[in-house]
């Protein structure tokens, strides 16, 4: 019951904050309007019992990235930008997008939950008493090679950030 | 009747209400020690007029901001004006349900206690920026932008000092933290043959970044940014920063004493002879040399009204040396007491700071962030974890 009315509030922040994320015209509005979209899917997060990822959605998300978005957003002539075009030409071909993902969902939706195929935990899989534990065994174990791949790629954009901001090396 | 009692969402919410009718108060008592302190260190004496020896001045102080004029500038943008320190406030106290004030007083315990409060003290920034920037005025915005560089830079080496502790415990959840030294009987700053002051250094050294304050209060340096980025805010939204900033150094201050110093652990819990002395005596002592230390005071005022408050004052710090000797009310808030006293002494060293560094220049807070405190951290963790298994193994 609570969960329901707690999954029903996160939702829609998460829907309301996307979609004002999109429509206001004061570029700072829509900075605000994405974070509490971002807060909304870590709510939901959260409510699926995946503490971790609540935890580094909103270091990350709303914390790290957002601040930085502000940052720069704040540098920019807001007066200009909102006198331009909200939406590109392209907006039809997004229409069509859209229309195609939700023809799937409702379709999904009338065929019944037998219809997925979802992930069931394997028989006797251990209790997970601590997903933030059962993490790190699964990231530094089973999936070794992609973490380290992922830590290459990010070393790499710090050295060529670095290396575009030094006028001499 | 007995139901409602031992529901369980009974404690954290009980919690949560004394932490939050409680801690503005408690706020404006760390701000009359602070003006106290710095008024000794600088040979003044500080707040004196209302009350015995100032004593009343956080009542006189907080009343004033409830009252003063509601001030919100013409061409800001009303909305986010509004809101940012409403963020600011709501993420400072937010973190407070994580931090276990005593082995069973603590709003709750997840198990990744401390990404919460890391992740909440992320979010703060954001009401620094938006205030800062929501004002629409030059030196707000200038003050947003300095802190928002500040604080991503040093939440970087926060987070890393931290790491080493976490590898300690094996743990992100508060209570485990303590009960993880209560196991090894050693506080972790004194862990790996004393390496892991390191970390420690690091991070108190971060923490007073994170939280603003001087040496390192470039944001609202008064000199160049008149007030930073709060300098358009009045009255009572004024106030919701200041109390926010106060949460902000309660709560750095918590976790540096949840993780290097034990928690509500006392020194050396697991020495059986030291109880009476440690747990009884002690408190009793200081509570009772305090109350008997203000009646030569109280006997010096002039006015009547201020000698009985502040001989009411000092009656009723002997009866909290009383109630120490107590053993039942002993057992159910020695922990507490060791708790705030040792949050105590890292508030006191914060002040203490402010009062004796002088501020340092933006390249160099750059300087020091990014050049040393984040690769002695690194390198902290590197040390700390060869070793750490080597004792282990």
């Amino acid at each position: 019951m609570l969960d329901t009315f707690f999954f029903y509030a996160f939702a829609l922040l998460t829907l309301g904050g996307g979609i004002l994320t999109v429509t206001r015209r004061n570029a700072v509005h829509s900075a605000m309007w994405l974070i509490v979209s971002l807060a909304g899917a870590a709510g939901l997060y959260l409510l699926q019992g995946a503490e971790f990822l609540f935890a580094v959605q909103i270091v990350l998300y709303v914390g790290g990235i957002m601040v930085l978005f502000l940052f720069v957003i704040m540098l920019v002539n807001l007066d200009e930008a909102a006198k331009m075009r909200q939406f590109n030409k392209q907006w039809w071909v997004a229409l069509a997008c859209v229309s195609g993902v939700g023809a799937l969902v409702a379709y999904f939706l009338r065929q019944g939950a037998g219809a997925f195929r979802l992930a069931r935990p394997p028989q006797g899989a251990p209790i997970l008493e601590g997903n933030t534990e059962r993490i790190a065994d699964v990231l530094f174990s089973e999936y070794l090679l992609p973490f380290e791949i992922a830590s290459v790629l990010l070393l790499v954009a710090i050295v060529g950030s670095v290396l575009m901001a030094k006028r001499k090396v | 009747m007995e139901s409602w009692l031992e529901h369980p969402l009974f404690a954290p919410v009980v919690t949560t209400l004394v932490i939050v009718a409680l801690f503005p108060l408690v706020a404006g008592y760390i701000v009359l020690v602070e003006r106290k302190l710095l008024a000794d260190f600088q040979v003044r004496l500080g707040p004196m007029r209302v009350g015995p020896h100032g004593l009343l001045q956080p009542i006189a102080d907080a009343l004033k901001l409830l009252l003063k004029e509601d001030v919100i500038p013409e061409k800001a943008d009303k909305g986010i004006f509004w809101v940012a320190p409403v963020i600011s406030t709501f993420t400072a106290l937010t973190a407070f349900a994580v931090i276990p004030f005593s082995n069973y007083i603590f709003v709750t315990d997840v198990n990744v206690g401390l990404l919460v409060i890391s992740a909440m003290s992320a979010v703060g920034i954001l009401g620094i920026i938006l205030g800062g920037w929501a004002s629409n005025s030059h030196y707000p915005l200038l003050g947003a932008l300095r802190s928002a560089a500040q604080l991503v830079s040093y939440e970087v080496a926060l987070a890393l000092a931290l790491l080493s502790g976490v590898m300690m415990a094996g743990t992100l959840s508060m209570v485990n933290i303590v009960r993880a030294q209560q196991e090894r009987q050693i506080w972790f700053l004194f862990e790996n043959y004393g390496l892991m002051i390191v970390p420690f250094m690091v991070y108190l050294i971060s923490a007073v970044a994170e939280t603003n304050r001087a040496p390192f209060d470039l944001p609202e340096a008064e000199s160049e940014l008149v007030a930073g980025f709060h300098t358009e805010y009045s009255g009572f939204r004024w106030a919701l920063y200041f109390l926010a900033e106060y949460a902000n150094m309660f709560v750095v201050a918590a976790v540096a004493v949840t993780l290097f110093w034990g928690g509500w652990l006392r020194p050396f819990p697991n020495v059986a002879w030291l109880e009476w002395p440690l747990n009884y005596a002690f408190p009793a002592l200081l509570f009772g040399v305090s109350g008997v230390g203000c009646v030569p005071l109280a006997r010096r005022l002039k006015s009547t009204v201020q000698r009985r408050l502040l001989l009411a004052v000092a009656g009723l710090l002997l009866l909290v040396a009383a109630a120490f000797l107590t053993p039942a009310v002993n057992q159910a808030v020695i922990g507490l007491f060791w708790f705030l006293l040792k949050v105590a002494v890292i508030l006191y060293w914060m002040i203490w700071f402010r009062g004796t560094f002088p501020r340092f220049r933006y390249d160099q807070l750059m300087n020091i962030g990014w050049k040393y405190m984040i690769p002695i951290a690194m390198g902290a963790i590197l040390v700390n974890a060869v070793v750490g298994m080597w004792k282990g193994s």
